[in-house]
Protein backbone atom coordinates (compact mmCIF):
# COMPACT_ATOMS: atom_id res chain seq x y z
CA UNK A 1 0.00 0.00 0.00
CA UNK A 2 1.06 3.30 -1.03
CA UNK A 3 1.57 6.19 1.22
CA UNK A 4 -1.10 8.12 -0.06
CA UNK A 5 -3.46 5.40 -0.18
CA UNK A 6 -2.94 4.60 3.46
CA UNK A 7 -3.39 8.18 4.24
CA UNK A 8 -6.58 7.66 2.25
CA UNK A 9 -7.78 4.39 4.13
CA UNK A 10 -7.19 6.40 7.52
CA UNK A 11 -9.60 9.21 6.12
CA UNK A 12 -12.16 7.31 5.49
CA UNK A 13 -11.87 5.57 8.83
CA UNK A 14 -11.81 8.55 11.18
CA UNK A 15 -15.25 10.33 8.97
CA UNK A 16 -16.94 7.02 10.15
CA UNK A 17 -15.49 7.74 14.01
CA UNK A 18 -16.20 10.79 13.76
CA UNK A 19 -20.05 10.61 12.69
CA UNK A 20 -20.06 7.52 15.52
CA UNK A 21 -19.13 9.59 18.49
CA UNK A 22 -21.14 12.23 18.46
CA UNK A 23 -24.23 10.87 17.08
CA UNK A 24 -26.20 10.93 20.97
CA UNK A 25 -25.31 14.35 22.01
CA UNK A 26 -27.80 16.00 24.42
CA UNK A 27 -28.60 19.51 23.30
CA UNK A 28 -26.95 21.65 26.19
CA UNK A 29 -23.75 19.85 25.81
CA UNK A 30 -23.99 21.41 21.51
CA UNK A 31 -21.82 24.30 22.96
CA UNK A 32 -19.06 22.76 24.81
CA UNK A 33 -18.94 20.25 21.90
CA UNK A 34 -18.37 22.55 19.07
CA UNK A 35 -15.82 23.98 21.50
CA UNK A 36 -14.06 20.95 22.55
CA UNK A 37 -13.47 19.76 18.55
CA UNK A 38 -12.71 23.14 17.98
CA UNK A 39 -9.19 22.84 20.44
CA UNK A 40 -8.99 19.49 18.96
CA UNK A 41 -7.97 21.04 15.44
CA UNK A 42 -6.14 23.27 17.00
CA UNK A 43 -3.28 20.88 16.90
CA UNK A 44 -2.59 22.50 13.46
CA UNK A 45 0.21 23.46 15.69
CA UNK A 46 1.97 20.27 14.75
CA UNK A 47 2.30 21.22 11.20
CA UNK A 48 2.99 24.91 11.60
CA UNK A 49 6.08 23.18 14.28
CA UNK A 50 7.39 21.30 10.98
CA UNK A 51 7.38 24.03 8.94
CA UNK A 52 8.37 26.75 11.37
CA UNK A 53 11.44 23.76 11.92
CA UNK A 54 12.69 23.54 8.76
CA UNK A 55 12.41 26.98 7.11
CA UNK A 56 15.33 28.20 5.84
CA UNK A 57 14.97 31.98 5.02
CA UNK A 58 13.73 34.71 7.05
CA UNK A 59 10.20 35.42 5.12
CA UNK A 60 9.54 31.54 5.74
CA UNK A 61 10.04 31.76 9.07
CA UNK A 62 8.05 34.38 9.97
CA UNK A 63 4.48 33.43 7.95
CA UNK A 64 5.18 29.83 9.75
CA UNK A 65 5.79 31.53 13.63
CA UNK A 66 2.46 33.91 12.67
CA UNK A 67 0.96 30.35 12.05
CA UNK A 68 2.33 28.73 15.18
CA UNK A 69 1.22 31.44 17.13
CA UNK A 70 -2.15 31.42 15.67
CA UNK A 71 -2.69 27.54 16.16
CA UNK A 72 -1.49 28.52 20.13
CA UNK A 73 -4.13 30.41 20.38
CA UNK A 74 -6.61 27.97 18.66
CA UNK A 75 -5.30 25.19 20.60
CA UNK A 76 -4.72 26.54 24.25
CA UNK A 77 -7.56 28.51 24.14
CA UNK A 78 -9.81 26.17 22.69
CA UNK A 79 -9.36 23.76 25.48
CA UNK A 80 -9.24 26.49 28.58
CA UNK A 81 -12.53 27.58 27.12
CA UNK A 82 -14.39 24.50 27.01
CA UNK A 83 -13.03 23.85 30.66
CA UNK A 84 -14.80 27.07 31.56
CA UNK A 85 -18.04 26.30 29.78
CA UNK A 86 -17.96 22.68 31.11
CA UNK A 87 -17.04 24.18 35.06
CA UNK A 88 -20.83 24.25 35.53
CA UNK A 89 -22.17 21.03 34.40
CA UNK A 90 -21.72 18.90 37.69
CA UNK A 91 -18.73 20.22 38.51
CA UNK A 92 -16.99 20.64 41.88
CA UNK A 93 -18.80 24.18 42.44
CA UNK A 94 -22.26 24.34 42.85
CA UNK A 95 -24.39 26.37 39.89
CA UNK A 96 -25.35 29.83 40.55
CA UNK A 97 -27.97 30.90 38.65
CA UNK A 98 -26.33 33.74 36.20
CA UNK A 99 -24.03 30.50 35.24
CA UNK A 100 -27.25 27.48 35.13
CA UNK A 101 -26.50 24.73 32.47
CA UNK A 102 -29.42 26.10 30.35
CA UNK A 103 -27.98 29.41 30.25
CA UNK A 104 -24.93 28.35 28.40
CA UNK A 105 -25.59 25.50 26.36
CA UNK A 106 -28.83 26.81 24.43
CA UNK A 107 -29.14 29.91 23.05
CA UNK B 1 10.04 9.52 7.81
CA UNK B 2 9.31 9.98 11.18
CA UNK B 3 10.68 7.12 13.99
CA UNK B 4 8.15 4.68 15.04
CA UNK B 5 8.19 5.64 19.05
CA UNK B 6 7.26 9.00 17.63
CA UNK B 7 4.04 7.35 15.18
CA UNK B 8 3.05 5.08 18.31
CA UNK B 9 2.55 8.42 20.46
CA UNK B 10 0.94 10.21 17.60
CA UNK B 11 -1.78 7.10 17.60
CA UNK B 12 -1.81 7.45 21.30
CA UNK B 13 -2.67 11.11 20.93
CA UNK B 14 -5.26 10.17 18.18
CA UNK B 15 -7.29 8.11 20.82
CA UNK B 16 -7.45 10.62 23.15
CA UNK B 17 -9.32 12.75 20.53
CA UNK B 18 -11.70 10.40 20.15
CA UNK B 19 -12.65 9.79 23.72
CA UNK B 20 -12.79 13.56 24.47
CA UNK B 21 -15.39 13.66 21.51
CA UNK B 22 -17.00 10.97 23.44
CA UNK B 23 -16.49 12.32 26.60
CA UNK B 24 -17.88 15.67 25.80
CA UNK B 25 -21.24 14.20 24.60
CA UNK B 26 -22.29 13.35 27.60
CA UNK B 27 -22.56 15.28 30.52
CA UNK B 28 -21.31 13.20 33.09
CA UNK B 29 -17.76 12.64 31.20
CA UNK B 30 -17.86 16.04 29.63
CA UNK B 31 -15.01 17.69 31.37
CA UNK B 32 -12.55 14.81 31.83
CA UNK B 33 -12.97 14.38 28.27
CA UNK B 34 -11.93 17.62 27.49
CA UNK B 35 -9.24 17.40 29.56
CA UNK B 36 -7.89 14.14 28.23
CA UNK B 37 -8.04 16.03 24.81
CA UNK B 38 -5.99 18.37 25.76
CA UNK B 39 -3.25 15.64 26.92
CA UNK B 40 -2.93 14.31 23.42
CA UNK B 41 -2.56 17.61 22.50
CA UNK B 42 0.40 18.64 24.08
CA UNK B 43 1.66 14.97 23.80
CA UNK B 44 1.45 15.25 20.05
CA UNK B 45 3.18 18.60 20.32
CA UNK B 46 6.30 17.73 22.77
CA UNK B 47 6.48 14.58 20.37
CA UNK B 48 6.67 16.73 16.83
CA UNK B 49 9.67 18.75 18.76
CA UNK B 50 11.70 15.42 19.01
CA UNK B 51 10.87 13.43 16.21
CA UNK B 52 11.18 15.93 13.88
CA UNK B 53 14.23 17.62 13.16
CA UNK B 54 13.13 20.98 13.99
CA UNK B 55 15.34 23.93 13.56
CA UNK B 56 14.82 27.58 15.16
CA UNK B 57 13.54 26.07 18.43
CA UNK B 58 14.02 29.23 20.38
CA UNK B 59 11.75 31.36 18.02
CA UNK B 60 9.21 28.34 18.10
CA UNK B 61 9.15 28.58 21.81
CA UNK B 62 8.83 32.31 21.58
CA UNK B 63 5.52 31.89 19.59
CA UNK B 64 3.87 28.72 21.07
CA UNK B 65 4.40 31.71 24.25
CA UNK B 66 3.25 34.40 22.48
CA UNK B 67 -0.13 32.60 21.22
CA UNK B 68 -0.40 30.57 24.66
CA UNK B 69 -0.57 33.08 27.43
CA UNK B 70 -3.29 35.62 25.46
CA UNK B 71 -5.31 32.12 24.73
CA UNK B 72 -5.57 30.97 28.15
CA UNK B 73 -6.06 34.55 29.77
CA UNK B 74 -8.83 35.19 27.43
CA UNK B 75 -10.46 32.02 27.60
CA UNK B 76 -10.45 32.26 31.21
CA UNK B 77 -11.39 36.18 31.51
CA UNK B 78 -14.26 36.48 28.94
CA UNK B 79 -17.58 36.61 30.33
CA UNK B 80 -20.05 33.85 29.97
CA UNK B 81 -22.43 35.29 27.24
CA UNK B 82 -18.58 36.10 25.27
CA UNK B 83 -18.28 33.00 24.90
CA UNK B 84 -19.63 31.77 21.68
CA UNK B 85 -17.60 34.76 19.55
CA UNK B 86 -14.53 33.73 21.71
CA UNK B 87 -15.20 30.07 20.30
CA UNK B 88 -15.88 31.49 16.72
CA UNK B 89 -12.24 33.82 17.25
CA UNK B 90 -10.47 30.73 18.01
CA UNK B 91 -11.68 28.42 15.06
CA UNK B 92 -10.90 31.21 12.47
CA UNK B 93 -7.31 31.39 13.66
CA UNK B 94 -6.77 27.69 13.27
CA UNK B 95 -8.10 27.48 9.71
CA UNK B 96 -5.74 30.98 9.25
CA UNK B 97 -2.72 28.60 10.39
CA UNK B 98 -3.87 25.55 8.68
CA UNK B 99 -3.91 28.07 5.37
CA UNK B 100 -0.69 29.42 6.01
CA UNK B 101 1.07 25.88 6.54
CA UNK B 102 -0.36 25.19 3.42
CA UNK B 103 1.03 28.10 1.43
CA UNK B 104 4.39 27.43 2.68
CA UNK B 105 4.02 23.72 2.08
CA UNK B 106 3.84 24.67 -1.58
CA UNK B 107 7.22 26.47 -1.75
CA UNK B 108 8.37 22.54 -2.52
CA UNK B 109 5.59 22.19 -4.57
CA UNK B 110 8.04 19.66 -7.22
CA UNK B 111 8.28 17.30 -4.26
CA UNK B 112 4.68 16.80 -3.24
CA UNK B 113 2.59 14.42 -4.91
CA UNK B 114 -0.36 14.66 -6.97
CA UNK B 115 -3.14 13.78 -4.13
CA UNK B 116 -0.94 16.30 -1.66
CA UNK B 117 -1.14 19.45 -4.48
CA UNK B 118 -5.25 18.97 -4.54
CA UNK B 119 -5.03 19.18 -0.92
CA UNK B 120 -2.80 21.69 -0.20
CA UNK B 121 -5.20 23.78 -2.79
CA UNK B 122 -8.19 22.84 -0.58
CA UNK B 123 -6.58 23.44 2.63
CA UNK B 124 -5.58 26.98 1.93
CA UNK B 125 -9.09 27.95 0.21
CA UNK B 126 -11.03 26.49 3.18
CA UNK B 127 -8.30 27.67 6.02
CA UNK B 128 -8.84 31.42 4.93
CA UNK B 129 -13.06 30.63 4.34
CA UNK B 130 -13.19 30.11 7.83
CA UNK B 131 -10.56 32.59 8.78
CA UNK B 132 -12.53 35.22 7.20
CA UNK B 133 -16.15 33.68 8.09
CA UNK B 134 -15.13 33.52 11.36
CA UNK B 135 -13.71 36.83 11.84
CA UNK B 136 -17.89 38.01 10.59
CA UNK B 137 -19.22 35.90 13.21
CA UNK B 138 -17.12 37.43 15.35
CA UNK B 139 -18.32 40.95 14.55
CA UNK B 140 -21.86 40.14 14.47
CA UNK B 141 -21.67 38.61 17.96
CA UNK B 142 -19.44 40.80 19.68
CA UNK B 143 -21.75 43.26 17.99
CA UNK B 144 -19.57 45.14 16.41
CA UNK B 145 -21.14 44.86 13.22
CA UNK B 146 -24.95 44.32 12.78
CA UNK B 147 -26.61 41.03 14.03
CA UNK B 148 -29.23 41.21 11.08
CA UNK B 149 -28.66 39.05 8.26
CA UNK B 150 -26.82 41.54 5.51
CA UNK B 151 -27.95 40.93 1.75
CA UNK B 152 -28.10 42.93 -1.21
CA UNK B 153 -29.11 42.67 -4.88
CA UNK B 154 -27.53 39.61 -6.75
CA UNK B 155 -25.30 38.69 -3.86
CA UNK B 156 -26.05 34.95 -4.50
CA UNK B 157 -24.75 35.42 -8.16
CA UNK B 158 -21.41 37.26 -6.79
CA UNK B 159 -21.19 34.37 -4.24
CA UNK B 160 -21.58 31.83 -7.34
CA UNK B 161 -18.87 33.56 -9.20
CA UNK B 162 -16.45 33.89 -6.12
CA UNK B 163 -16.57 29.95 -5.93
CA UNK B 164 -16.52 29.23 -9.65
CA UNK B 165 -13.60 31.62 -9.52
CA UNK B 166 -12.56 29.61 -6.59
CA UNK B 167 -12.26 26.73 -7.91
CA UNK B 168 -10.64 27.64 -11.51
CA UNK B 169 -7.78 28.87 -9.20
CA UNK B 170 -7.10 25.76 -7.11
CA UNK B 171 -6.87 23.87 -10.46
CA UNK B 172 -4.74 26.50 -11.74
CA UNK B 173 -2.79 26.36 -8.56
CA UNK B 174 -2.62 22.36 -8.50
CA UNK B 175 -1.98 22.38 -12.34
CA UNK B 176 1.27 24.75 -11.75
CA UNK B 177 2.26 24.65 -7.86
CA UNK B 178 2.68 28.59 -7.91
CA UNK B 179 3.11 30.13 -4.61
CA UNK B 180 1.60 33.74 -6.19
CA UNK B 181 -1.59 31.49 -7.21
CA UNK B 182 -1.82 29.74 -3.93
CA UNK B 183 -1.94 33.75 -2.11
CA UNK B 184 -4.33 34.80 -4.70
CA UNK B 185 -6.36 31.61 -3.60
CA UNK B 186 -6.50 32.24 -0.38
CA UNK B 187 -7.42 36.10 -0.65
CA UNK B 188 -10.34 34.88 -2.88
CA UNK B 189 -11.18 32.48 -0.10
CA UNK B 190 -11.36 35.34 2.09
CA UNK B 191 -13.80 36.88 0.36
CA UNK B 192 -15.86 33.72 -0.39
CA UNK B 193 -15.83 33.72 3.82
CA UNK B 194 -17.44 36.91 4.29
CA UNK B 195 -20.02 36.59 1.77
CA UNK B 196 -20.80 33.06 3.35
CA UNK B 197 -21.29 34.51 6.53
CA UNK B 198 -23.06 38.33 5.76
CA UNK B 199 -26.29 36.84 5.04
CA UNK B 200 -26.44 35.07 8.06
CA UNK B 201 -28.04 36.42 11.37
CA UNK B 202 -29.54 36.26 14.89
CA UNK B 203 -29.48 32.96 16.72
CA UNK B 204 -28.36 31.39 13.25
CA UNK B 205 -24.55 32.84 14.00
CA UNK B 206 -23.54 29.81 16.29
CA UNK B 207 -24.63 27.16 13.66
CA UNK B 208 -22.43 28.57 10.97
CA UNK B 209 -19.83 28.66 13.66
CA UNK B 210 -20.37 25.14 14.28
CA UNK B 211 -20.16 24.85 10.08
CA UNK B 212 -16.77 26.68 10.09
CA UNK B 213 -15.56 24.30 12.92
CA UNK B 214 -16.09 21.62 10.71
CA UNK B 215 -14.69 23.16 7.69
CA UNK B 216 -11.47 23.79 9.59
CA UNK B 217 -11.16 20.68 10.60
CA UNK B 218 -11.35 19.16 6.90
CA UNK B 219 -8.79 22.02 6.35
CA UNK B 220 -6.64 20.61 9.37
CA UNK B 221 -6.55 16.79 7.73
CA UNK B 222 -6.45 18.28 4.09
CA UNK B 223 -3.05 19.81 5.72
CA UNK B 224 -1.90 16.30 7.54
CA UNK B 225 -2.60 14.69 4.28
CA UNK B 226 -0.07 17.21 2.73
CA UNK B 227 2.84 16.83 5.29
CA UNK B 228 2.18 13.22 5.65
CA UNK B 229 1.15 13.47 9.24
CA UNK B 230 -1.52 10.46 10.05
CA UNK B 231 -2.06 12.54 13.65
CA UNK B 232 -3.21 15.74 12.01
CA UNK B 233 -5.29 14.18 9.35
CA UNK B 234 -7.26 12.02 11.70
CA UNK B 235 -7.55 15.23 14.21
CA UNK B 236 -9.00 17.12 11.30
CA UNK B 237 -11.05 14.49 10.33
CA UNK B 238 -12.95 13.75 13.63
CA UNK B 239 -13.92 17.29 14.21
CA UNK B 240 -14.81 17.24 9.92
CA UNK B 241 -16.73 14.72 10.60
CA UNK B 242 -18.33 14.85 14.11
CA UNK B 243 -18.98 19.08 13.46
CA UNK B 244 -21.17 18.16 10.55
CA UNK B 245 -23.01 16.44 12.62
CA UNK B 246 -23.02 18.39 15.46
CA UNK B 247 -24.01 21.33 12.86
CA UNK B 248 -27.20 19.50 11.58
CA UNK B 249 -28.20 18.56 15.40
CA UNK B 250 -28.10 21.99 16.30
CA UNK B 251 -29.82 23.18 13.61
CA UNK B 252 -32.37 20.40 14.22
CA UNK B 253 -32.79 21.78 17.79
CA UNK B 254 -33.85 24.89 16.57
CA UNK B 255 -36.42 23.14 13.80
CA UNK B 256 -33.96 24.94 11.03
CA UNK B 257 -32.12 22.81 8.10
CA UNK B 258 -28.51 24.10 7.18
CA UNK B 259 -29.63 25.57 4.29
CA UNK B 260 -32.22 27.30 5.12
CA UNK B 261 -29.63 29.01 7.72
CA UNK B 262 -26.98 29.52 4.82
CA UNK B 263 -29.72 30.91 2.32
CA UNK B 264 -32.93 31.82 4.26
CA UNK B 265 -32.47 35.62 4.36
CA UNK B 266 -32.22 35.71 0.10
CA UNK B 267 -36.00 34.47 0.78
CA UNK B 268 -36.83 36.04 3.99
CA UNK B 269 -36.58 33.27 6.26
CA UNK B 270 -33.84 33.95 8.82
CA UNK B 271 -35.10 34.22 12.16
CA UNK B 272 -33.74 37.51 12.84
CA UNK B 273 -35.40 38.87 9.38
Amino acid sequence: MTEGVALLTVFVLAVFVGFEVVSKVSSTLHTPLMSGANAIHGVILVGAVIVAGTADEAGVLVVALIAVVLATLNLVGGFVVTDRMLEMFGGTRPPTAEVAPAKVGGE
Amino acid sequence: MIPVWAQVCYVVAAVCFILALKGLASPKSARRGNLLGAFGALLAVVVTFFAYDIDNLGWILLAVAVGAVPGALGARRVAMTAMPQLVALFNGVGGGAAALVAILELRHAELLSDGALVASAFTILIGSVSFAGSAVTFLKLQELMTGRPITFPGGPFVFGGVLVAALGLGVWTVATGSVTLAIILALVGLLAGVLLVLPVGGADVPIVISLLNAFTGLAVAAGGYVLENALLLVAGTLVGASGTILTRAMARAMGRSVSSILFGAFKGGSTAG
